[in-house]
């Protein structure tokens, strides 16, 4: 495949950043995306020009690390993968191919497609957890049955990989996709429950406070979620939200 | 130097309760005057920082992902074992340490095995109080499954993504700390040197990697939770960052690197498409419970298969070889994963592998899908003769079971698992090699301590499946927390450690110098080309069939690929900038490095055990004939190797291994 790219170029938090356009040839369909920047970076290396930069790691769609703005899309054109399981034969000979960083004013821009997204770990050190310690004495995991269903639900909001792709997508840049699921996955166990009031009025303010905008239900989040995480998980978190502010 | 494992005196069982009860404690308002630094925030690393916090120390904590989450293990599919014996099927502290050291082919050192089986249901105690998602049956109780090389139901699972939850549960942990202060975390931050003074871990180096700026962190002792060091290979299931950078410049330091060439080559991998291949996928071991591994028994059909022309289910079941059944009865599909991998291999070689590079194999779930299709038409009245309806039924319960690895492996092959058989080939998945530890996990140099994959304790030769998660955070939660303690008892007046001192000085310039001498190489290549060059190497001549000539001849290409490295490489950009091809060449610099140490350990060990097969060694006849034959006469021992320059000065010093509470027995699975 011969394609054209069009690519975020940008040396650091400070620089103004353009695109850039980079003809590529010999791009095999069952190379991953990330494998054609990797080989559109050996060129560029080997041309003496400067790689482009991007975010990446475990390259099978788990740690969250990738990114990326595809043709206007976080992760690109396929639904539940993130880019590094993206595959070019998703591409025609020929296609244009526009890459950016995930934009959000609480996501800024490190190099190129590289992005900070360091908000999110200070939203989850406000309340994502369960206050025990490690001391091997807690009482026996089968002490408390969880019914499979709420077991299964937790389980499922707890599949998010941290990636950003809710707050890149969304209009208003909120993060409410990603803060919901982690208080819904306490919100359904039991061990959850003792500290649920706090959980999520701390949460959310900590969130507020790192400038991610406000949820206005459009839904586009759950669409462009790698891991399929459902917007009943912010429903929950605005029940859960009303409770607890009603509590004080 | 001289090794002391430092094993406690007594019975087996009561060992680890005794030397608990008489190691030194460091008091609570004292743990406040002492500073703990953590490298790696994967399972170890991460419990083990949010412990060492939750005592009261002070832990700094590094990694060069931009979030603790990232780290490796978040991608562990299978499960964690654990001695609950909730399935009442025998299990217990005994048989999990027993088929521990079993399947590690009697290379682990029986101690640490039995304190890890001993630990490992406080593990599942601690992960559920977390708020771990576990897998859970309709009874609300904890649901398990079996893995390879055992014959009991004791892996807890949260579908196939076990690793990422337990991880999500440390990164909960550590958040907490993080939040009250007690943990300053350091993301995009790579370890590049170990400081000793006076003889002990005193501090690192460490380059911001968004600033390239160098930094001096001190702290009273060292924990490294660096993970292993498969990406020597180039391709494997490891993340591209995963390195042995940390580890190489602790062994540059002074501490000593045991069994290098244990590494652990996955059975069920999604096989190579093409010369562009950066990493591979592991395909969780849990399939093998269900799917059925098998080659064409005709190679015309194989030949016929690579071409195009046959599609795997037109082959009848006559035409089938369902060889890991036909070869070990007892355990059928379910062999330890280096016996899986070496027939899948031995098929493949033999002319029998079915994709267009001839180095794959079949994972069949058809039967599996009729056999739960039947059950499910019986529990639900449906017609259990109609083969659409046992279909339909059947694919529901396999994709509640797998689902999430079926879609991965429909997005990366292209091919729906459900309709056609899947294509495995084996990968390199883990190393068991380490930094050589003694019980309380320090290594040879005081003050210095790995854990996790970084160490090479507690698996021998062969890991067994859903044993890492186990190794990672019985080390981090419930092992190291304890024993860093009577070393730190001697620190409690100290005071802050200074970074002012001539060590970090000379350490930093160190570093510093590396860095030079790679920005201002003028070569021509990038990074890439030298990593896969030497991945090419390791894997046709360390891999998973090993003997004595390719071995040799590793060790000198590997030798001379270095030399070629350092003159030819090209490193773009500059020092003080995020510059991801600067990270990459100090990497692949330690891998070359460590290469050749590998290679030379291989050859130094003429015998095969676990993961490491050497041709030399093999059974010549009875009903073994061919299979892996261990030499315990000459090789119990741990290889551990101690710098002195190039790899090839490395000297080797041995740690006798004894069995006191278990026989050794050749392995059979037959």
């Amino acid at each position: 495949m011969k394609l054209t790219l069009k690519i975020w170029r940008q040396k650091n938090a400070q620089d103004k950043g353009k695109m850039v356009q980079y003809p590529i040839d010999g791009i095999d369909g069952d190379m991953s995306f990330l494998e054609m920047l990797d080989v559109l970076n050996n060129q560029l290396i080997e041309q003496g020009d400067e790689p482009v930069a991007f975010d990446h790691d475990c390259r099978e769609g788990i740690c969250g690390m990738c990114s990326l703005f595809i043709n206007g899309e976080a992760h690109g054109p396929d639904r539940l993968v993130t880019t590094c399981q993206l595959h070019m034969r998703k591409f025609k000979d020929g296609d244009t191919i526009v890459i950016e960083p995930f934009r959000a004013n609480a996501f800024p821009v490190v190099k190129d497609l590289v992005v900070d997204r360091s908000a999110f770990d200070r939203v989850q050190h406000a309340g994502g957890f369960i206050s025990i310690n490690t001391s091997g004495n807690t009482q026996d995991a089968n002490a408390i049955p969880i019914e499979k269903v709420d077991a299964d639900a937790a389980f499922d909001a707890a599949t998010c990989i941290g990636c950003g792709a809710c707050v890149a997508t969304c209009k208003n840049s909120s993060a409410m996709l990603f803060v919901s699921a982690k208080v819904s996955q306490f919100a359904l166990l039991p061990q959850g429950q003792v500290e649920a009031t706090d959980r999520v009025l701390n949460m959310v303010n900590q969130m507020d406070e790192e400038g991610f905008g406000n949820c206005t239900n459009t839904g586009a989040c759950e669409v462009e979620c790698p891991k399929g995480i459902s917007l009943e998980n912010i429903a929950r978190m605005n029940r859960e939200f009303m409770s607890a502010s009603l509590k004080g | 130097m001289a090794l002391d494992s430092k094993i406690p005196q007594g019975p087996l069982a009561d060992q680890w309760t005794n030397h608990k009860n008489k190691i030194n404690l460091v008091n609570p308002a004292n743990k406040r005057l002492i500073d703990v630094i953590v490298v790696g925030t994967g399972l170890a690393g991460g419990s083990a920082a949010a412990t060492l916090a939750e005592l009261g120390y002070n832990v700094k904590a590094f990694c060069f992902q931009d979030s603790p989450r990232r780290a490796h293990s978040i991608a562990a599919q299978g499960g964690i074992n654990a001695a609950k014996n909730y399935q009442g099927d025998g299990d217990s502290t005994y048989r999990l340490f027993y088929d521990t050291v079993k399947g590690g082919d009697y290379r682990s050192r029986e101690s640490n095995v039995y304190r890890l089986a001993e630990v490992s249901t406080n593990i599942i105690d601690q992960c559920v109080a977390q708020g771990v998602p576990f897998a859970r049956d309709y009874g609300g109780l904890l649901d398990n499954r079996s893995f390879g090389g055992v014959l009991v139901s004791r892996t807890f699972y949260a579908k196939g993504q076990t690793g990422q939850q337990l991880l999500l549960g440390a990164y909960s942990a550590m958040n907490r700390q993080i939040g009250r202060g007690k943990i300053k975390m350091y993301n995009r931050h790579e370890m590049l040197d170990v400081v000793i003074v006076d003889g002990k871990a005193r501090g690192i180096i460490t380059r911001n990697l968004i600033t390239g700026e160098i930094e001096r962190h001190s702290a009273h002792a060292v924990v490294l939770g660096t993970g292993g060091y498969g990406n020597v290979f180039y391709l494997s299931t490891n993340a591209m960052g995963s390195n042995v950078t940390a580890a190489w410049k602790a062994h540059k330091r002074g501490a000593y690197f045991a069994n290098p060439c244990y590494t652990q080559i996955h059975p069920t991998c999604i096989p190579v498409s093409g010369d562009h291949q950066s990493k591979l996928t592991l395909m969780s071991e849990s399939l093998r419970n269900d799917g059925r591994i098998w080659v064409p028994k005709k190679k015309e059909d194989a030949i016929a298969i690579r071409e195009g022309r046959l599609k795997p289910t037109d082959l009848s079941e006559e035409d089938r070889d369902y060889y890991l059944e036909r070869r070990y009865p007892a355990f059928g599909n379910l062999v330890p994963r280096d016996v899986a991998s070496r027939a899948a291999k031995e098929r493949c070689d033999a002319g029998f592998g079915v994709n267009k590079t001839g180095e794959a194999v079949y994972l069949d779930f058809a039967s599996a899908i009729e056999r739960y299709g039947k059950e499910q038409a019986y529990i639900h009245h449906e017609d259990a003769n109609n083969p659409a309806v046992v279909k339909r039924l059947g694919q529901e319960v396999v994709k509640n079971k797998y689902g999430n690895l079926f879609q991965m492996y429909e997005k990366i092959v292209d091919q729906n698992p459900y309709e056609t058989p899947m294509m495995i080939y084996p990968a390199v998945h883990y190393t068991m090699g380490g930094i050589w530890v003694d019980y309380n996990l320090q290594t040879t140099v005081p003050g210095l301590y790995a854990i996790g994959e970084a160490n090479f304790s507690d698996h021998g030769a062969n890991r067994l499946g859903a044993s890492a998660l186990m190794q990672g955070l019985a080390d981090g939660y419930f092992v190291l927390p304890y024993t860093i303690g009577d070393y730190l008892s001697d620190d409690i007046r100290t005071g802050p450690i200074s970074t002012d001192s001539p060590e970090f000085e000379e350490a930093e310039k160190n570093v510093k110098s590396q860095i030079e001498t790679l920005i201002n190489n003028n070569g021509s290549k990038p990074v890439d080309h030298f990593h896969k060059r030497l991945g090419k190497i390791m894997w046709n001549k360390c891999g998973m069939s090993r003997n004595a000539t390719d071995l040799q001849s590793a060790i000198d290409e590997i030798s001379a690929l270095r030399t070629e490295f350092y003159a030819e490489v090209r490193v773009p950009g500059t020092a003080s900038e995020f510059n991801e091809e600067l990270a990459k060449a100090m990497r692949v610099a330690d891998f070359l490095e460590l290469g050749e140490l590998f290679a030379k350990d291989a050859l130094t060990r003429n015998e095969s055990c676990g993961g490491h097969f050497r041709e030399e060694s093999v059974e010549l006849d009875g009903p073994q004939k061919g299979e892996a034959k261990r030499d315990d006469k000459n090789f119990t021992f741990v290889s551990a190797w101690e710098y002195k320059g190039e790899p090839k000065d490395a000297v080797l010093h041995k740690e006798a291994l004894t069995y006191e509470n278990i026989e050794l027995k050749q392995r059979s699975y037959k």
